[in-house]
């Protein structure tokens, strides 16, 4: 309890006031305020002052345009003529709009839609597999007793260790004996199982109250008719958030389709704009950021439509 | 618990019913996941070349022949340095920015998106935004440190900025991350414990971050630390398009090597010895911070 017992002791001599300086500057507790959620929202509402808040939203905003530039950047650029990117000096709006020129030859020199078509079929194929294989495994390993369960259970937590570009040789090596390589298969299978979805999946289920399966069994359902008509029902936000970091991660993924992948028509969005960039040896800059506002639009688009989810699957990331 | 016989039966049908549930997942994550990490360990002791009809054991000469390369080595180094730049600034700038965020009641669920829009837009083709950015005539970098006076560089091709380049990249890319988890972290605080410090005296925003928030962040801050240090590890994207691993091996990481290795060369033993090296690293890094957490655990 040391660093907790500090805290009751004796006040230490203060440090000089920091004059607003820092950001903790403006953090102010006058107000005995309770604990947690909106509550306290509300409590902090009371005004601290404009120029502390002033400060804070400056500084937010410092940072804010340097997270922010390289997308301005990217859809800036790719709505210029080749003359107007090379130009000294940046505007962010062309004077003459080369918008459709550019997303016109992206999607031409390169089958852009079909690299696109391709990480809504390998990630889709990718959840689905995913989903179904942990959330059965996840009930089991969460509720029913049986022997060789611990010893299940720490496999996973040992999986949660692996870095994904471990496997990599071997699987290589097994999909090229199988044939696989240069397939769907071949980029989907290796991703199939999520050790992180199985072990998020179970400290879920552990919360579901036991009640609720026994009713079940009276009811004669069988445990696997259990797993998807009353544990997939009440997973629905976990499951949500797993799909959330399932697709992001396997959007985004390049190590993997970058070795399995030969053919122009199987890449993946990742793999298709750097193929692109290799086509165009880095001269053409309007065309390719056209393409690569393409390939993160989806991604955005759903993280602005639904935050909420995003930011919750994402600090779930930190419950290992 | 039912006893005797019928209970007997209903544990047996019970454990049947569970070794069902879990076998398709069981099976999936041996031949996807832990069964190519054994293979791994057994092929790092060959000198297998991919597609080879033969091979010899050679126990650990992957291993002397690893200690002997200098590439190798130059890799090892310029990844622990870039982990060591993109670990420290982008974990204290995301906790700057979840204190700067928590600190108001304006404007919080604008500055979260803002901050973590990078970390979900695919790394691939931001990165070729970035190159854009570094480029040495138009890029933007050069002309915002042109504004202070500063001469143009030529970020990617220097061997002497290459490397912090990425990391810039990298730093870029995990800074929402961590402000989330810190976020998560802040709001775990129990509010009764400011006012306790404030009753005690602490009534400066410093002595209250230094009194309450640091000291009850400390589970947070050796996860955040370690999950960024396991990540940047794993860097990979920006080296394979950007520069290759050069200028002058300035920017080859153990990652791009063992990718080389291994698919360019085909030299699979080689390569699999590399994976181990890289594996260990990892594994040494979350059992650090396991036993970190651990210690606190029973002092805290």
């Amino acid at each position: 309890m040391g660093e907790v017992r500090r805290v009751e002791a004796p006040p230490l001599p203060v440090p000089p006031p920091q004059g607003g300086r820092g950001p903790y500057g403006t953090r102010r507790h006058r107000v005995p305020s309770p604990a947690l959620g909106r509550e306290r929202d509300r409590v902090r509402a009371v005004p601290h002052g404009l120029l502390p808040a002033i400060a804070r939203h400056a500084l937010l905003a410092l940072g804010g345009v340097v997270m922010l530039a390289p997308f301005v950047l990217m859809v800036s650029v790719s709505l210029k003529p080749a003359h107007e990117i090379f130009a000294p000096g940046f505007a962010l709006l062309p004077r003459e709009w080369h918008a459709v020129q550019n997303y016109s030859d992206a999607f031409t020199k390169v089958p852009l839609a079909r690299f696109i078509l391709n990480g809504f079929i390998v990630t889709f194929a990718i959840f689905a597999a995913q989903a179904l294989a942990a959330l059965p495994m996840a009930y089991a390993l969460a509720k029913l007793r049986f022997r060789g369960r611990a010893t299940l259970f720490a496999f996973v937590i040992l999986g949660l260790l692996i870095p994904p570009q471990v496997p990599a040789i071997p699987l290589y090596i097994g999909m090229w004996q199988l044939g696989l390589i240069d397939t769907y298969a071949g980029i989907i299978l290796p991703s199939t199982i999520s050790v992180f979805g199985i072990f998020l999946m179970r400290q879920f289920f552990r919360t579901v109250p036991d009640d609720l399966i026994h009713a079940a069994r009276l009811d004669g359902l069988s445990e696997l008719a259990i797993v998807w008509r009353i544990m997939l029902p009440t997973a629905m936000p976990a499951l949500a958030a797993f799909a959330v970091l399932s697709f992001v991660w396997n959007w985004n993924e390049f190590f993997w389709p970058l070795i399995v992948v030969q053919s122009e028509h199987l890449m993946t969005p990742p793999l298709g704009i750097a193929f692109f960039d290799n086509a165009e040896a880095g001269t053409n800059y309007g065309p390719l950021m056209a393409g690569a506002t393409a390939i993160t639009i989806p991604l955005v688009l759903a993280f602005l439509l639904a935050q909420r989810r995003f930011v919750e699957g994402f600090t779930m990331t930190g419950i290992k | 618990m039912p006893s005797g016989r019928a209970g007997r039966a209903q544990a047996r049908a019970e454990a049947v019913a569970a070794w069902l549930l879990v076998a398709p997942a069981t099976l999936l994550m041996w031949l996807m996941l832990l069964g190519p990490c054994v293979a791994v360990a057994v092929l790092a002791a060959t000198d297998w070349q991919f597609g080879a009809p033969d091979f010899d054991w050679i126990g650990f000469g992957n291993f002397s022949e690893m200690a002997g390369d200098r590439v190798f080595w130059r890799s090892l180094a310029n990844t622990v340095v870039y982990v060591g730049i993109t670990v420290p600034v982008s974990v204290g700038l995301g906790l700057g920015i979840a204190l700067l965020i928590e600190a108001g009641t304006s404007g919080r669920a604008f500055w979260r998106a803002v901050y973590f829009l990078p970390v979900t837009a695919t790394l691939l083709a931001m990165a070729l935004v970035w190159e854009f950015m570094f480029h040495p005539t138009v890029g933007l970098v050069n002309q915002a440190i042109g504004l202070v006076g500063l001469a143009p560089r030529n970020w990617l091709q220097d061997p002497s900025l290459a490397l912090p380049s990425l990391a810039a990249i990298g730093i870029w890319q995990a800074v929402g991350l961590n402000m989330i988890l810190f976020l998560a972290g802040l709001k775990a605080i129990p509010r009764d414990l400011y006012d306790a410090a404030a009753v005690d005296g602490a009534d400066s925003a410093w002595e209250k971050f230094r009194r309450v928030t640091w000291p009850m962040l400390g589970p947070a801050l050796v996860f955040v630390v370690a999950i960024t240090a396991i990540r940047s590890f794993q860097v990979f994207d920006t080296v394979q398009v950007l520069t290759d691993g050069g200028p002058e091996k300035a920017t080859s990481v153990l990652l791009h090597r063992m990718y080389q290795e291994g698919f360019a060369f085909l030299r699979s033993g080689y390569a699999a010895a590399l994976t181990l090296v890289f594996l260990a690293f990892t594994v040494t890094l979350t059992l650090l911070q396991t036993w970190l957490l651990d210690r606190r655990a029973h002092y805290g």
